[in-house]
């Protein structure tokens, strides 16, 4: 029943366009989304504030479990690594390397995973209410640099208590950190759309992650163990972004550990492909979250 | 069978255009067999036995001009709902268009917008999520409590309101704004009387302030009451789109015949 005119217009969106009417379900362009992203930084941080009080809201503790469970995390994998293991062989700083290790990693680790939800999670509020679902997956990564800067401080602390001194070195600290962080807002936003189109990528990451652990030196020195093997072997290890940001921490806040130049060249990289790459592949599903 | 005899004169404000709107529902993903999902997955395909897809919406186009409350009448699966919610931008339509003149806000009966959070921050939530500043939200904040009358409920999460209650605060969440365009889809069904009185009189207020609302609702009298225009939609197509009354009566001549005809043919058995 639509009349097209010559030019393929059909009638209804020549009135449209003329009184300035906007298609709804046109997606905005790249920076237009950003921007009108960025004006709503209140929600996410209100969405990141909401989600971290409902994780704690039914325990006791309640956040002090902020403070415990890397604590833990340490605990055990001295036990089984250091003490059980031996992994420890060669690394003069074993519970400074061992802590950092770990908190850096799960940063990298629980925000990939919990941003792999994000869409899924928050489907009440997709149905009700439009704005830009970029929103979703920021949350998540806000939510869970609060709770790695709790880990730092634990990690600033234990680091200084196993005899490391302050050194000019641990300026770089705050750079090291926005790479890393960049690095792992753009891998979430990858894993966000994924894990809007099929719920398989939740039961597959968990493989995936521990991998991912195990090759990137969280409790062992990729040097010292790959020293037998072929040599390309021990540099693909050092060069994955997991290694790459967990030895940039601890060049930063030991002297007994240091860091090759191309790990920091590394470090730029993977933060500059991964949150391009990341921004642009999460826009581009725009469409799909709503269905 | 349209009797649009609107004049050229008005100021559009929503246009659909040829609107189509198709949707997969999953009726169980785990139900079929592993190697059927092996299957599925290796294909690339997904297994056709679970999902079944949904013409919802067939070739709508509508105008609705600054002014008009349209009353939007049809039987469960006319398709009321999906236009309202392309109209929206909540759903993405598989062909045709909506153009709107600013975002459409959809007050639904969805509920919480997070059970497990307070009533108070589900008012802070949603009004951020609409883009509304902090400041903006503080200042209607007692004025969304007051409306939806749940003072004393208002720092319980709202997974332990009565489905009532959540009903009356969203409404009141994304009533506390003034929207140019405003779709309204069963709100009114739920709640007790007085809140349903309450919302009429927001609605008449919107409508009167030079917006454009539609209205889906299954009580008649409200809609003879407070639209200018109706639209019976059957099976994804617009069956009739004019004067509230004419097309009411229609509709409910209608119903009364299919009604008729059904005991009619349960009488011959």
């Amino acid at each position: 029943m639509t009349v097209t005119s010559p030019d393929g217009d059909s009638s209804a969106k020549q009135l449209a366009t003329q009184h300035g009417l906007v298609s709804a379900s046109k997606i905005p362009g790249l920076g237009d989304y950003i921007k009108s992203t960025w004006r709503r930084k209140d929600f996410v941080a209100e969405l990141a504030d909401a989600r971290s009080t409902q994780q704690y809201s039914d325990s006791l503790l309640g956040r002090i479990w902020q403070l415990i469970t890397p604590l833990l995390n340490a605990a055990i994998y001295y036990l089984i690594f250091g003490v059980l293991l031996g992994t420890s062989k060669g690394i003069e700083n074993f519970t400074a390397f061992l802590v950092a290790g770990v908190f850096v990693f799960n940063f990298m680790q629980v925000t990939v995973t919990a941003a792999s939800a994000s869409i899924p999670k928050n489907d009440r509020l997709i149905k009700a209410i439009h704005f830009p679902k970029l929103v979703l997956p920021l949350a998540t990564v806000v939510q869970q640099i609060q709770q790695y800067a709790v880990s730092l401080i634990v990690l600033v602390v234990i680091v200084l208590l196993t005899g490391e001194p302050l050194t000019l070195m641990w300026l770089t600290l705050p750079l090291v950190l926005a790479m890393q962080i960049l690095f792992t807002t753009g891998f979430a936003l990858i894993l966000a759309r994924w894990g809007a189109r099929s719920r398989d990528i939740n039961q597959l990451l968990p493989f995936f992650t521990r991998t991912w652990r195990y090759v990137s030196g969280v409790f062992f020195s990729i040097t010292i163990f790959t020293a037998t093997m072929p040599a390309a072997v021990g540099t693909a290890l050092l060069l994955n972004p997991g290694a790459v940001y967990i030895d940039l921490v601890r060049d930063s806040l030991m002297v007994t550990e240091s860091s090759d130049p191309i790990i920091w060249i590394m470090g730029a990289v993977w933060a500059v492909v991964f949150f391009i790459v990341g921004l642009v592949y999460f826009y581009r599903g725009e469409k799909k979250y709503v269905n | 069978m349209s009797t649009n005899n609107l004049s050229t004169s008005k100021i559009p404000t929503v246009v659909v255009d040829d609107l189509n709107i198709k949707y997969r529902v999953i009726l169980g993903a785990n139900t079929g067999s592993a190697a059927g999902a092996l299957r599925s997955l290796v294909s690339g395909k997904a297994p056709s036995q679970v999902v079944k897809s949904v013409h919802a919406v067939k070739g709508v186009s509508l105008t609705a001009y600054e002014g008009d409350t349209i009353g939007l009448v049809g039987r469960n699966g006319s398709g009321k709902s999906s236009l309202l919610k392309a109209v929206a931008g909540l759903l993405q339509p598989s062909s045709g268009d909506v153009y709107t003149a600013s975002q459409a806000t959809l007050l639904g009966v969805s509920g919480a917008l997070n059970k497990s959070i307070s009533g108070n921050r589900n008012i802070t939530l949603g009004g951020l999520a609409m883009g509304m500043s902090r400041e903006e939200v503080e200042a209607i904040r007692q004025q969304v409590i007051d409306f939806a009358d749940i003072e004393e409920f208002i720092d319980m999460p709202m997974g332990t309101y009565s489905s009532g209650m959540q009903a009356r605060l969203r409404f009141s969440i994304a009533a506390a704004r003034q929207h140019e365009i405003l779709l309204v889809d069963e709100t009114l069904s739920t709640g007790d009387t007085e809140f349903r009185a309450r919302s009429q009189a927001k609605i008449r207020e919107l409508s009167g302030a030079a917006g454009t609302v539609f209205v889906v609702a299954h009580g008649h009298a409200m809609i003879r009451e407070v639209c200018n225009r109706a639209i019976w939609m059957d099976k994804g197509v617009i069956k009739m789109d004019g004067e509230t009354n004419a097309v009411l009566d229609a509709y409910e001549a209608d119903v009364a015949e299919k009604k008729a005809a059904k005991e009619a043919k349960d009488k011959d058995k």
